[in-house]
């Protein structure tokens, strides 16, 4: 079924137009890749689906299982099962990660009416996962991404989307910045997710990762509109060719809805 | 979600605890002179020693000027327009158990949500109640009794045990330390009390609640903690006031006094009525509060959380007399709305090998000022004196101020002194990244200022850290950066 439909999503910041009309349609267990050059506004697409208000939307509806997601707040939206890998995770000094994952999957619980776990239990959980993960038992205990390296603010989203079990994963640019072994565990923790629930839209800037998350579809970003889509096969024509192949991204008519 | 407007709409929160208990009380008549002095003396009965310390502190107060060095700013004070003593009338001359205590005085505590009754037993607490100007029930004596620790209010202990009290009252601030301190000496009304004996540890967390009262009254307490040889006492502090209009002066002294291998640990929270969001009313908290590491390897920490007030001006300050004691001074101040706040610490090195640690966190959020103020001092004979001071402030919003006046003063060459300040912004980025992981943003807030704050509530005692944190909550809620 259709989770999340994008139309006409036209959004501005501070009177600059940045998405200029997209049209986007995620089903339950699809992968979705959304590429571009810098600057398409992929981060923006990723960013407004998870409610960040900082940007205006002033055309267009998303709309997710049916419900008008822009009138969301963006917690709700999270508890609603959308998450959003950050491009760049955010620190909170203090906060021990494993406290603030477990707000998160309390607030995620309350929502749906179920009992909050405490401490213990949800340190047997957490600890399955990181185990499936291979990440280092340490990192919960260390505050929410403070003095992490690159690789691991990212392993530390994905641990977090592998113990909020989302409906709608978006990466964004989780591959930046990680070397092969990184690139490996976040790509696992994706895969592991995959599921006829579920839907992922990885937004990235090269193909490299689309080798290990193998999408279902392709979407090129250029210039606030989708200006191709396709399947993996896209990816590889653009990995051979670069984004200038697709020009200053003025051919709307090949946008194809997916 | 962190607009301009949403932030004064949600910072605009009352006061939870602004209630006015209706107790006939006994007061002074406002205004000061030595009349009044030997008219409170003489209500409390106290030796001539005492008398004639309180009168030579007021003559000297006459000669002193109030301190404007302070990043404060509030309408001058008529101090003869204050009442300096009021005390609640009880049904005898004084309770001997929860029963003979006036049932509407503990229904304020009950409000306050202070346990007055045996239950505290469980809780390990000993409450020595300070209601307005009297004492009015204390509690779990018979249990410090057995271990020669002495706790009770100061009007007792200057009847029961004048020679500590003449032997200590004053030694670390003299009575004509400061403006405020001095006046304190002159009227101070009660108080607490504590001795600890040679090798006793004290086996419970002691601990006042103060509460202001009745209106145009000063509250001038007084509290003096002496732990002899080899003991440790912890004392907390904490307190919230009712609502008023009129600004209420508060001028506490309290002293600490540690003699060989003792340890005090004090800590306070502190949250009396701030004023409204305008920045009327509120509490002028202006205290002097020392402690004297007199003996080898002694130990003085305070901790202090403070969210209350319209004004705060304080100090608590260790001065390390004895070779390797230390001094610790941890604390968390968190104006919101008008509030101001000019607090911090001085660490004095006399000893050799005296080590100080400071943490102050600062939270602004509001229109408020927060100033954190320290001096450390190495004098020549601190061979080997160490310190280490760490500050750092957080802003919500635009409207606020954080400012840090960090002195140093280093007359021995082998000292080390070490200063470290940071001042951060709440993020939009953290709150939405929290927000993006499901937690609504009043939680996020809390969550972060707590985060900042940690290294400080660590240091509190188990029952008041989680105390301490609620009440940030409190005051912040809405203060969304």
């Amino acid at each position: 079924m259709t989770m999340l439909e994008i139309k006409n999503l036209q959004v501005s910041v501070e009177d600059k137009q940045i998405l200029k009309g997209i049209n986007l349609s995620v089903s339950s267990g699809e992968v979705h890749a959304v590429m571009g050059p810098n600057g398409s506004g992929k981060s923006t697409l990723a960013q407004v689906i998870a409610g960040r208000d900082t940007f205006e939307v002033t055309a267009g509806s998303v709309t997710y299982f049916g419900k008008d997601l822009l009138e969301l707040a963006p917690e709700e939206r999270a508890c609603e099962g959308i998450f959003l890998a950050f491009q760049y995770p955010v620190e909170i000094p203090g906060v021990s990660n494993l406290y603030f994952l477990r707000a998160a999957v309390n607030a995620a619980r309350k929502h749906r009416g179920e009992d909050e776990l405490d401490a213990i239990d949800f340190m047997e959980i957490a600890k399955k996962k990181m185990a499936s993960l291979g990440m280092d038992n340490q990192m919960v205990s260390r505050a929410v991404n403070v003095g992490f390296s690159g690789g691991e603010k990212k392993r530390n989203e994905i641990f977090q989307m592998a113990l909020l079990e989302p409906k709608l994963a978006i990466l964004d640019e989780t591959d930046s910045g990680l070397d092969i072994d990184a690139l490996k565990t976040v790509a696992d923790g994706v895969n592991a997710l995959r599921g006829p629930e579920r839907a992922i839209v990885v937004v990235t800037h090269y193909q490299r990762l689309l080798n290990y998350i193998v999408p279902d579809f392709v979407h090129v970003l250029a210039d606030g509109k989708v200006v191709r889509s396709g399947d993996k096969s896209l990816a590889l024509e653009l990995e051979d060719k670069g984004y200038g192949w697709l020009g200053n991204g003025a051919r709307p008519e090949l946008a194809v809805r997916a | 979600m962190s607009s301009t407007s949403d932030l004064d709409v949600l910072t605009s929160q009352d006061y939870k605890y602004g209630f006015v208990t209706d107790i006939e009380a006994e007061s002074a008549p406002p205004g000061l002179n030595e009349d009044i002095i030997r008219w409170i003396s003489a209500k409390k009965e106290e030796p001539g020693f005492l008398l004639e310390w309180r009168l030579k502190a007021f003559r000297h107060w006459m000669t002193m000027v109030e301190p404007t060095w302070p990043n404060v700013h509030y309408p001058p004070i008529d101090y003869q327009a204050i009442s300096y003593y009021s005390a609640p009338k009880s049904k005898k001359d004084g309770p001997k158990s929860l029963d003979e205590v006036d049932p509407e005085l503990l229904e304020t505590y009950e409000k306050l949500g202070i346990p007055l009754n045996e239950r505290e037993a469980l809780a390990g607490v000993a409450v020595d109640a300070v209601f307005d100007s009297v004492s009015v029930a204390t509690t779990f004596k018979g249990r410090l009794e057995e271990m020669g620790v002495i706790f009770c209010s100061f009007s007792e202990a200057v009847k029961e045990h004048p020679e500590l009290v003449e032997k200590y009252l004053g030694t670390v601030v003299p009575f004509t330390d400061n403006f405020f301190a001095t006046l304190n000496s002159a009227v101070f009304s009660d108080g607490s009390f504590c001795y600890v004996p040679k090798g006793v540890r004290c086996p419970m967390e002691l601990s006042t609640y103060f509460r202001i009262n009745a209106a145009n009254t000063g509250q001038f307490e007084r509290t003096l903690i002496v732990a002899d040889e080899g003991s440790y006492v912890s004392y907390l502090e904490g307190c919230t006031a009712p609502m008023r209009d009129e600004n209420q002066l508060h001028a506490a002294v309290v002293e600490l006094v540690a003699l060989d291998n003792a340890q005090i640990k004090y800590s306070t929270v502190q949250n009396w009525y701030p004023g409204d969001k305008d920045g009327k009313g509120g509490i002028y908290n202006f205290v002097t509060k020392r402690g004297a590491c007199r003996g080898v390897n002694s130990k003085i920490s305070w901790t202090q959380v403070e969210t209350g007030s319209a004004i705060t001006w304080k100090y608590p300050s260790c001065i390390l007399i004895g070779d390797n004691s230390i001094g610790e001074f941890y604390a968390v101040a968190v104006p919101n709305n008008r509030q101001q706040a000019d607090t911090g610490t001085k660490m004095i090195h006399l000893g050799k090998n005296t080590k100080s640690t400071i943490i102050s966190k600062g939270v602004s959020a509001g229109r408020s000022s927060n100033t954190y103020r320290g001096l450390v001092k190495i004098q020549k004979g601190a061979q080997g004196a160490r310190n280490f001071s760490q500050c750092d402030s957080m802003l919500m919003g635009d409207k606020c101020g954080a400012h840090t006046f960090p002195y140093l003063e280093a007359r021995n060459p082998t000292a080390q002194v070490e200063h470290e300040a940071t001042t951060s912004k709440i993020g939009e980025d953290q709150i939405f990244y929290c927000n993006q992981r499901g937690i609504p943003t009043e939680d996020a807030m809390s969550m972060i200022v707590n985060g900042f704050c940690k290294e400080v509530f660590r240091e509190l005692p188990m029952e008041f850290a989680v105390e301490a944190q609620k009440l940030l909550g409190v005051s912040l809620e809405g203060s969304v950066g």
